[in-house]
């Protein structure tokens, strides 16, 4: 029974579905010349957009795990500080002067780390996996706490000093190196999380994240799965936290609280999970909503937030993620004009 | 080496009392309220402001606290858990955490930062002597107080039809709700009754644990050990786990000051691990 | 015919309950066999424990002669079993063609890639194309699987199964909740499978057993009971009590 539709053969038919979701669309296109254009368009907000691009990295760290593997972790920032004093003690003690390669360096420990304890999170219940992170977010914290002589404690990192990039461009004050900086990391990162999404081992995650037992009678191993994938995350985070560091210089203990692995989460259902994005928008409104409402109140600005969680929750995710399909519709028409094939709108 | 013993038990008892809310309600609805220590710290609260500010007896503050702990919940649960629990355990997650932070927020507001003292009664201060070992009287009658309350629960819960109709929900839902009993009414109480607790337990709590805005954050993690590690199909488990808990983490900051949040943390992680049904529920997956 | 698949003692015990209860059970190469019982008789039990779902209390398992009693579900799939599931076990996200992908993916050892597009292997494409005609669901290979009517997902059930290209297929109640003018779809499709694969196949409906099977086993309350060809034990008259007010019409 022939079903291909056009004048394509079915395996071409078969083969553009599958691979359709891989192409850039052209509002994606238009979202990272944007991104790009805002180095000029807002020379005055470049420390903001700074911190924006750090949270986006921490949030689609997230994504990759919840996102894809549905595992909830309440302690995702244990990843993130350990990036962030893996870059600062290095800074600080001039291990390694570049900070590119010093940023590679804290992704690697935070994703050994990642690695250690992702055997943790298989085991057991949501409820024992959110445990299980949470408490590796308080030791690592504890330990940060403890050595105080050489994190400084409750005081923080002091005197991180950061070479410049490449040995020419040194991080001012003013934050254009930063932003810069932290954009390419943002972009690089995104564009290697895209292609691990799409690829067979990104399906697989999907998979899994729908039913374990079924696929592991299709001959997945999920469990390693989950342990790569954790421990990806867990890098991704520690190049966020890192970045941090290094355009702050400065770490703090806060970088591994609770308030940070909610905020990251809060971020990161804001903007919708499993579509990489996620994390991207909902940094840029987390971030827009802080400006408006620590005008309200400044220092109960954890109230709103808190509020947010619930309105959310009570309006239900997938309603909100129904009322952004238009604009999802309308990536899809437009991408059908460029090809002249029907598509499904999917989200 | 006795007065760690004692004090554990005592710590630990009152951890039973602001923990084992939280484990009925995750036994008997599948709901993970990490917002549990805010209930706790409304009690605690409640009881500062009764017995400080306007001078109501410490005896007659503390029913108060667990009067105000449980009307809270109740007015919660009715309003705004119900929708919630239905929903995946990640929203459920967001949602309490929302809740927790708006709770914090609210009592920072109100009530300030800094950390609260309530004037317990010059009878409750200071130690006796027992045997040569001097035992601290506020905890010796937190001991009391905590004893009675677990003796008084495990009756109600093996001797009154509320008890048997609770069990038989925890048991198995859908089958409790085919023999006609009132599964939401029956949830509503014991929430509201585990809240209750809970205000009680923070009331008790404020002179031993300490009282201040971020209450509920920090001692999750203990209410969380004692669900998980004492399972949620009985008090005794969360008991145990409780006394366990209170014993090792004062032994702990005793014997090894510096180490001593490792300790529970790397216990809870380990015990996880090995039995992540927890130590004395019986073998049912959830 | 050499044995391909063989249970000895299996036992499986949930506390006081036992579930199965020294099952031996030897399955020839090619074999179409048919395991039968009561309600709650064990016989998904057996197939979970001969899949890897659940860790026997006692007893072994053998496939080829080499145990392999404590392997790993996704083990043994690569050794050549798969099964279907008595209620549909599907991606409710994934269409039909991403699940079968899936599958084949796994099978061929693509799974694993990280870098490469999903979709850019034609040979994996062929496979795809092949399964969805065999088991005609061209039609809504994509939509998302969560919306598709019982039947089409019963046929995927099996379809996923398919893809994995298994030596010994583990079929469990292919025609549950399948209304009774789809039923002969999903017989349509048990018996066009290629006859060097060995099936053990679980049923109640007994026009499918008795048109299907050349060999029964008969599972009570965990322990085989009657074992023979067809014929054979429709006439034994145990047997029939045992079914006592189930239809057994031989």
């Amino acid at each position: 029974m022939a079903i291909a539709s056009d004048s394509r053969p079915l395996a071409a038919e078969v083969a553009y579905f599958l691979t359709r979701r891989a192409r850039w669309s052209p509002l994606e296109i238009a979202f990272w010349l944007l991104a790009l254009a805002s180095i000029w368009l807002f020379p005055t907000k470049h420390l903001i957009l700074t911190e924006i691009c750090i949270w986006a990295m921490f949030a689609l760290s997230l994504d990759l795990i919840l996102g894809y593997a549905g595992i909830i972790s309440l302690g995702h920032a244990a990843f993130f500080g350990l990036g962030a004093y893996s870059a600062g003690l290095i800074g600080k003690y001039g291990f390694i002067p570049e900070p590119v390669l010093a940023l590679v360096v804290s992704g690697l420990i935070a994703s050994v780390v990642g690695f250690a304890t992702s055997f943790l999170v298989l085991r057991g219940s949501d409820l024992t996996r959110l445990m299980v992170t949470f408490g590796v977010a308080l030791m690592l914290g504890e330990i940060a706490n403890k050595f105080s002589n050489i994190t400084g404690g409750a005081d923080g990192l002091q005197g991180v000093e950061i070479g410049p990039v490449f040995g020419t461009f040194r991080f001012d004050l003013y934050g254009h190196t930063g932003y810069v900086y932290a954009l390419s990391v943002l972009f690089l990162m995104f564009v290697i999380a895209r292609r691990i999404v799409r690829s067979p081992f990104g399906l697989s995650l999907q998979a899994i994240k729908g039913n374990a037992l079924r696929s592991s009678a299709v001959g997945i191993a999920v469990n390693w799965r989950l342990v790569a994938i954790y421990t990806l995350a867990a890098g991704y985070a520690g190049l966020a936290g890192a970045v941090l560091a290094q355009t702050q210089a400065f770490a703090s203990l806060e970088m591994f609280s609770i308030e940070r692995s909610a905020d990251v989460l809060l971020i990161l259902i804001i903007g919708g999970t499993g579509w990489l994005y996620g994390g991207l928008i909902g940094a840029l409104i987390y971030r827009f909503l802080q400006d408006e409402l620590s005008g309200l109140t400044a220092r109960y600005w954890q109230f709103w937030i808190g509020l947010i969680l619930v309105a959310i929750v009570l309006t239900g995710r997938d309603r909100i993620g129904r009322w952004l399909t238009p604009a999802a519709k309308l990536a899809d028409d437009v991408a059908k004009l460029r090809s002249g094939r029907p598509q499904r709108a999917r989200r | 080496m006795l007065t760690i013993l004692f004090d554990g038990v005592a710590y630990g008892m009152l951890l039973f009392v602001l923990a084992c809310g939280l484990s009925v309600t995750l036994g008997l609805m599948n709901f993970v309220n990490l917002a549990h220590g805010a209930f706790a710290m409304a009690g605690g609260y409640v009881t500062v402001v009764l017995v400080n500010r306007w001078g109501v007896p410490f005896g007659l503050g503390l029913p108060l606290a667990f009067l105000a702990g449980a009307a809270l919940g109740a007015v919660f649960e009715r309003t705004l858990y119900v929708h919630v629990y239905a929903k995946s355990h990640l929203d459920q997650v967001l949602f309490t955490i929302g809740l927790v932070f708006m709770s914090v927020a609210t009592v920072d507001y109100v009530m300030g930062s800094s950390q609260q003292f309530v004037n317990i009664p010059a009878a409750l201060q200071g130690q006796i002597d027992l045997g040569g070992v001097g035992i601290g009287r506020y905890r010796l009658m937190i001991i009391v107080l905590c004893g009675l309350l677990t003796v008084a629960l495990q009756l109600i819960l093996a001797k009154t039809r509320f008890g048997s109709r609770l069990r038989a929900a925890v048991d198995d839902q859908r089958v409790a709700r085919g023999l006609g009993i009132n599964v939401g009414a029956v949830f509503g109480l014991t929430f509201a009754f585990g809240s209750g607790l809970a205000a009680l337990g923070g009331a008790l709590g404020a002179e031993i644990l300490g009282l201040d805005p971020i209450f509920p954050l920090k001692y999750l993690i203990y209410f969380l050990i004692v669900v998980t590690v004492g399972g949620t199909s009985s008090i005794t488990g969360p008991f145990v786990a409780s006394i366990l808990l209170g014993v090792g983490d004062v032994a702990g900051k005793y014997y090894l000051p510096t180490l001593s949040a490792f300790v529970i943390y790397t216990i809870m992680i380990i015990m996880l691990l090995w039995r992540p049904q927890g130590l004395f529920s019986r073998a049912t997956s959830r | 015919m050499p044995v391909v698949l063989e249970t000895r003692g299996l036992d499986k015990h949930f506390g006081g309950i036992i579930a199965a209860n020294q099952v031996s059970l030897s399955i020839e190469k090619g074999a179409r066999h048919a395991l039968i019982g009561p309600n709650g008789a064990g016989k998904t039990t057996i197939v979970n424990l001969l899949t890897g779902v659940l860790k026997p209390s006692g007893g072994q398992i053998l496939l080829d002669g080499k145990d392999i009693t404590y392997l790993e579900p996704h083990e043994r799939v690569r050794l050549g079993i798969a099964r279907t599931f008595q209620i549909n076990q599907l991606f409710a996200d994934l269409t039909p063609i991403e699940t079968l992908g899936l599958a084949i993916s796994e099978r061929l050892g693509l799974g694993k890639d990280w870098w490469r597009i999903v979709g850019s292997k034609a040979a994996v494409t062929e496979e795809i194309i092949e399964l969805l005609e065999r088991f005609r669901l061209g039609d809504v290979m994509r939509e998302r699987t969560g919306i598709l009517p019982y039947g089409k997902q019963r046929l995927l059930e099996i379809a996923l199964a398919i893809a994995c290209k298994p030596r010994v297929l583990l079929l469990d109640e292919p025609a549950a909740g399948v209304p009774e003018d789809e039923r002969h779809e999903i017989l349509a499709t048990v018996e066009a499978l290629p006859k060097d694969v060995t099936v053990l196949l679980i049923e109640h409906d007994m026009d499918i057993i008795f048109s299907f099977a050349d060999r029964i086993s008969v599972l009570v309350n965990g322990a085989l009971f009657v074992e023979g060809p067809p014929d054979e034990v429709a006439r034994d008259p145990r047997v029939k009590a045992v079914y006592l007010g189930e239809a057994f019409d031989a």
